[in-house]
């Protein structure tokens, strides 16, 4: 019976590899990059879908935590620490195999941190800035919430366009790969595209099993209680402030490791990442996903980042993903992927079909 | 030997005193009864009792232990369930799941448990899920409980959201107005319920307008108008008392 749950993640993981397979032989390997950052995007979606769709709390901010995953690695990362080299503390991450010495372009040599303690940096950071965020702003209900959190996304990208550490309007690039383990590292070098694809393949299938489970649980439909009547749920006894807050810190949080991952993937990151049309984009996704559907989520996430990542969009991407939200919104609000809709579809044609078939008759 | 003692309750709203230096005692497993015409403050009453407003004054305790403006939850959480004057279930979520929500505060896995589907959780999991079945028979519902809680009828509503309110295991269930809007076969359904909840050792606090269903069952009955309490006492003193006469018949000069 648990096992059947798990049947949708199996054929997930089967259109996973019949891509790879498929790209690989017609030999268009490179579709795959677009791919893996779409995957990656996947990741903030998902989350997000969490948040909006199962405990009902919009949030117009998500680019601010997805950039403070990816700045915090890319700041952590690529500042050498030749001159501190000496110092105790840095020592003793050497020795703790936690700082990389490398040459630079012009062969001076340079230590800086190991992606894996930028990792979890940037987890802490955001995971305390979304609590510390959340306290207030979650105390605020639909468009105040909604205004609150689009504001908290415009000061982290003023900060981030403004700050000399951040690289301002240029961004950080030169970021060095992720090291996880053995010859299996994040980055975008073409040689790695292929297991690239799997590791960030690997962390959606990852991601939407915790969030199955999740919403699939006491917490889960405790979160979904909120949604359908937080003055009911508080009376059911649910901390629904405290649910609230944890659902925002763990939505921050996919977003903060797909900042990371995509950041080392990409080897760099610029103030874009953190535009508040980013933000939209998010949200305007997981409305086309269904809002309360992981799956939907995930198809028309990994569709529409990769159309506008191949730059199908063209320089219309904004205008796109804008009417896509009015458009769900006026005649989608539960969602495009529903199946009421396909069968609606179908009832539509068999109409036109019927009217059809009867006009040629007559005529 | 009294099991809820509300005393001295004030809140106003702007100018209106809407609960008004109100107090009483429910004893252990009786059925209590507030009435009052529209706008006594009964559901006031009850929102401050229950936590959903915080009063401006006054104390609450139940079994003697002080809950006086406490988070909603946390008043759950010392036993004290409600149902709401205008239903509230949760939307999205099926009638069973209705039900396992009220298992929450009997259950406790968190975040990393549940997302990681530990036995330990799975196990808790399949209790709640057994508990809230057995409640949903027991109620008569359990022919319903894979429909979305939205979709059921009225008087199926109502009892739905008693049955929520069951499966927290309270000692004192709050009933704001559990035949409104029912017809009189659902009613009298409603009021059996009410004395077969009693049965099973929960103390009772009900706002109800059905004067014959609050007669039938109560074994006491506190009156309010404008904010105070002007009676309170047995059906058959309450049905005699002048002053209720009075706000429920209005004034007689002849």
């Amino acid at each position: 019976m648990n096992m059947r749950k798990y049947t949708p993640v199996f054929g997930l993981i089967a259109v996973i590899i019949i891509f790879q397979l498929v790209t690989t032989a017609i030999g268009r390997e490179f579709y795959l990059t677009q791919l893996t950052m779409s995957a990656y995007y996947c990741l903030v979606i998902l989350g997000l879908t969490v948040l909006m769709g199962y405990a009902g709390q919009i949030s117009m901010g998500h680019a601010a935590f997805f950039a403070m995953g990816g700045y915090t690695t890319a700041v952590l990362t690529t500042c050498n620490l030749m001159n501190v080299k000496e110092s105790l503390f840095v020592k003793l991450l050497g020795t703790s195999g936690l700082t990389i010495m490398e040459k630079n372009a012009y062969g001076a040599e340079i230590l800086h941190l190991s992606p894996w303690i930028s990792l979890f940096a940037a987890v802490f950071v955001t995971a305390a800035v979304a609590f510390l965020i959340g306290i207030p702003i979650l105390k605020l209900k639909g468009h105040y919430l909604a205004m609150a959190t689009l504001g908290f996304g415009i000061i982290v990208y003023r900060i981030v366009l403004g700050t000399r550490l951040f690289g301002e309007a240029d961004g950080i690039s030169d970021i060095p790969p992720f090291k996880i383990a053995g010859s299996l590292a994040v980055s975008g070098d073409p040689a790695f595209r292929v297991q690239n694809y799997y590791i960030a393949a690997f962390l959606v299938v990852a991601g939407v099993i915790l969030l199955m489970n999740l919403i699939d649980s006491r917490v889960g439909r405790a979160l979904r209680s909120i949604h359908g009547s937080e003055e009911a749920a508080n009376a059911m006894g649910v901390n629904t402030a405290r649910y609230k807050l944890f659902v925002f810190v763990l939505s921050a949080v996919f977003a903060c490791i797909a900042g990371v991952f995509l950041t080392h993937f990409n080897g760099g990151i610029g103030p874009s990442e953190a535009d508040v049309m980013k933000s939209v984009t998010y949200v305007a996704i997981v409305a086309v996903g269904g809002m309360a559907n992981l799956w939907g989520a995930l198809v028309m996430g990994m569709t529409l980042n990769y159309l506008s990542l191949r730059g199908y969009f063209g320089s219309f991407d904004e205008f796109v993903f804008g009417s896509i939200l009015i458009f769900i919104m006026l005649f989608f609000p539960e969602g495009l992927l529903k199946m009421g809709n396909f069968r609606n579809l179908a009832r539509g044609l068999a109409r036109l079909k019927n009217k059809y078939s009867a006009d040629k008759k007559e005529g | 030997m009294s099991f809820l003692e509300v005393r001295n309750m004030c809140r106003s709203f702007g100018g209106l005193r809407a609960v008004d230096g109100v107090s009483f005692a429910v004893v252990k497993n009786a059925i209590k009864a507030v009435i009052g015409p529209n706008g006594a403050g009964k559901t006031t009453l009850f929102n401050l009792i229950a936590g959903s407003l915080e009063p401006d004054s006054g104390e609450v305790r139940i079994d003697g232990k002080n809950i006086y403006n406490l988070p909603p939850y946390r008043i759950a959480r010392n036993g004290i369930s409600r149902t709401f004057q205008n239903i509230k279930l949760f939307s999205h979520l099926t009638v069973l799941e209705n039900v396992m929500i009220g298992r929450h505060i009997r259950s406790r896995s968190g975040f990393i448990p549940a997302m990681l589907h530990l036995p330990r959780s799975r196990r808790e999991e399949r209790d709640i899920r057994e508990r809230s079945m057995e409640i949903l028979e027991l109620m008569d519902i359990g022919d319903l409980a894979d429909r979305d809680a939205m979709s059921l009828p009225f008087g199926k509503q109502r009892i739905l959201e008693i049955a929520r309110a069951l499966a927290t295991e309270p000692s004192l269930l709050l009933l704001d107005e559990p035949a409104a809007g029912l017809n009189l076969y659902e009613t009298a359904q409603v009021s059996e319920m009410i004395t077969g909840i009693r049965e099973r050792g929960i103390t009772v606090l009900v706002i109800e307008h059905d004067m014959s269903l609050v007669m039938n069952i109560s074994d006491e009955i506190v009156v309010l108008s404008s904010g105070r309490k002007i009676a309170e006492g047995v059906p058959t003193e309450i049905q005699k008392n002048d002053e209720v006469i009075r706000v429920y018949l209005g004034e007689d000069d002849a």
